[in-house]
């Protein structure tokens, strides 16, 4: 297998004009490769820059310096570089995202939330409803739930609804922010199966995991940022 | 693929004072924008020179028709430039009434614009128009009311129906749930999302809400003193913004 992601001298501050134009270090010149069907850790601190690597691989986060180059059909496109509507069409086709957190929108309903992301790709509502249920299952949410919006779920509710969402489409790339954080133990192997299947299926996972059992399962080496 | 809309260092000043400067973009087909900043910054000022309803003072706004060809707002004629505003283009106001005919009913607001467009059967005109105002959540038995009678949320889902009833391909929204209650804007906010995905249609959205922002847009611009000052996908802006400025407007929100 070859690498899909390729994170080059990637290097990220934070400026905070509000607070006496303060700069907060989180990297300089990181390397990273990450292969198709591989599942790498992003090991360090609370506060170590775990989250925003990933949130730069992601776009959400914009880098000071280097590369974090991503393959997909159309050959390799620099995500830092990248226009904002290609950087849209990369998160519709390529990088998936998983957190802890459901951005709640009224009225959705929990299986429409979860159906989105594959109707986003043509997908026909009756099929991506289907697997949207499949999902809700595996990740126990109760039938009586999935046409209800997630605005009224408990916690660990919206939790699987949004990780049933995050896993619904296939993504070549996946970026994992702490999925299984406040999970009891039957849903954590849930979440842990769905991964291993995304791996099975050559995605490119980058992942945190708090737990280090959990990240000895679902991973198979490290990248260590302290 | 060619951009839907182009905007070319538009400036407009009123006198000496500046409504907006010097603003440059692409809009691509199916993009929302959001236009966001505090009162004053220009953002209506921008609004009405890319729609056409005000005449820029420099700079150029190409439009792609949808014949293919690409065609600046100042250098088409008065009729081509009324059909592209009755048909592909929508325009929501902040304030229904100035998008809405008050003196007829609802139904004839949503006919009235497809009349516009040559459609003459009655019986056509009649069941369009019942289906679009269902599609924005108006009971049937409310058809022949005058907006008058309508609430202020029920006025702005009128609109919307009657700007899409002809199908455009890019809509414009100035701050489209500014003076709702909350719990209005949320249904609002609701149908406009789901449409604006359903229809594929493109939208620049004007707003000094950022959780309006959040949820309808996938690109947004800030502008200050009539200038952009930033702009990037509606998450970066919100997530990771970089002109102090910018990040004034974002810590002063509660959570977005
Ligand atoms: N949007 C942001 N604005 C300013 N500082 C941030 C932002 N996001 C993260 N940081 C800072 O960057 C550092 C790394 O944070 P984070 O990536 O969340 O770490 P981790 O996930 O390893 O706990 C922390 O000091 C944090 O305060
Ligand atoms: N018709 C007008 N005549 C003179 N000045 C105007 C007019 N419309 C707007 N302005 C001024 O242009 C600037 C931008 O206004 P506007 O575009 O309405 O901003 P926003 O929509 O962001 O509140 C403001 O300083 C405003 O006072
Ligand atoms: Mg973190
Ligand atoms: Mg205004």
């Amino acid at each position: 297998m070859s690498a899909v992601l390729k994170i080059e001298n990637l290097s990220k501050s934070f400026v905070l004009h509000q607070q006496a134009g303060v700069r907060i270090p989180v990297f300089d010149c990181l390397n990273a490769e990450v292969e198709a069907g591989e599942a790498v850790a992003v090991t360090g601190p609370s506060g170590r820059g775990k989250s925003s690597l990933l949130k730069l691989v992601y776009g959400t986060y914009r880098a000071n310096a280097g590369a974090i180059n991503v393959l997909s059909n159309v050959g390799w496109t620099d995500v830092v570089t990248a226009a904002p509507r290609d950087v849209i069409e990369l998160r519709r086709d390529v990088i998936g995202y998983v957190t802890q957190f459901l951005r709640v929108i009224p009225r959705v309903p929990a299986e429409m939330v979860v159906a989105e992301p594959m109707m986003d790709r043509g997908i026909v509502q009756e099929q991506a409803l289907e697997r949207a249920r499949t999902l809700l299952e595996r990740l126990n949410i109760p039938e009586r739930l999935w046409h209800l919006s997630p605005m009224t779920f408990s916690g660990g509710e919206q939790q699987r609804v949004n990780i049933a969402r995050g896993f619904a489409a296939h993504f070549p790339i996946l970026l994992l922010d702490e999925p299984t954080a406040s999970l009891d133990t039957d849903n954590r192997n849930r979440v842990l199966e769905l991964v291993a299947e995304a791996r099975g299926q050559g995605s490119a996972i980058l992942a945190v995991f708090h737990d280090e059992a959990e990240r000895r399962i679902a991973c198979s080496r490290s990248i260590g940022l302290d | 693929m060619t951009a839907l809309l182009s905007a070319q260092s538009v400036s407009k000043s009123y006198g000496a004072r500046a409504g907006c400067m010097d603003v440059c973009f692409d809009l691509w087909p199916g993009e929302v924008l959001a236009i966001v900043g505090e009162s004053g910054s220009g953002k209506t000022t921008l609004l009405r020179c890319l729609s056409g309803h005000l005449p820029a003072s420099s700079g150029k706004v190409h439009y792609s028709m949808r014949d293919g060809r690409h065609v600046a707002l100042d250098e088409m004629s008065e009729a081509e430039r009324r059909l592209l505003m009755r048909t592909d283009w929508g325009f929501v106001h902040q304030d229904a009434r100035d998008g809405l005919r008050m003196g007829v009913s609802a139904g004839a607001n949503v006919g009235e614009r497809m009349m516009a467009v040559g459609e003459r059967h009655y019986g056509h005109i009649r069941a369009t128009a019942t289906d679009w105002l269902e599609r924005v959540e108006i009971p049937e038995d409310r058809i022949d009311d005058s907006p008058w009678s309508y609430s202020g949320g029920m006025r702005q889902r009128l609109q919307i129906a009657r700007n899409l009833v002809t199908s455009p391909r890019l809509v414009f929204m100035d701050e489209p749930t500014g003076g709702l209650d909350v719990s209005v804007q949320a249904r609002l906010l609701d149908l406009i999302r789901g449409l604006v995905k359903r229809l594929d249609l493109a939208a620049i959205v004007v707003t000094h809400d950022l959780a309006v922002a959040r949820l309808l847009s996938s690109r947004m611009m800030v502008m200050q003193q009539g200038r952009v000052i930033e702009q990037g996908l509606t998450d970066q802006i919100l997530e990771d913004p970089q002109a102090p400025y910018t990040q004034l407007l974002v810590s002063s929100v509660l959570q977005v």
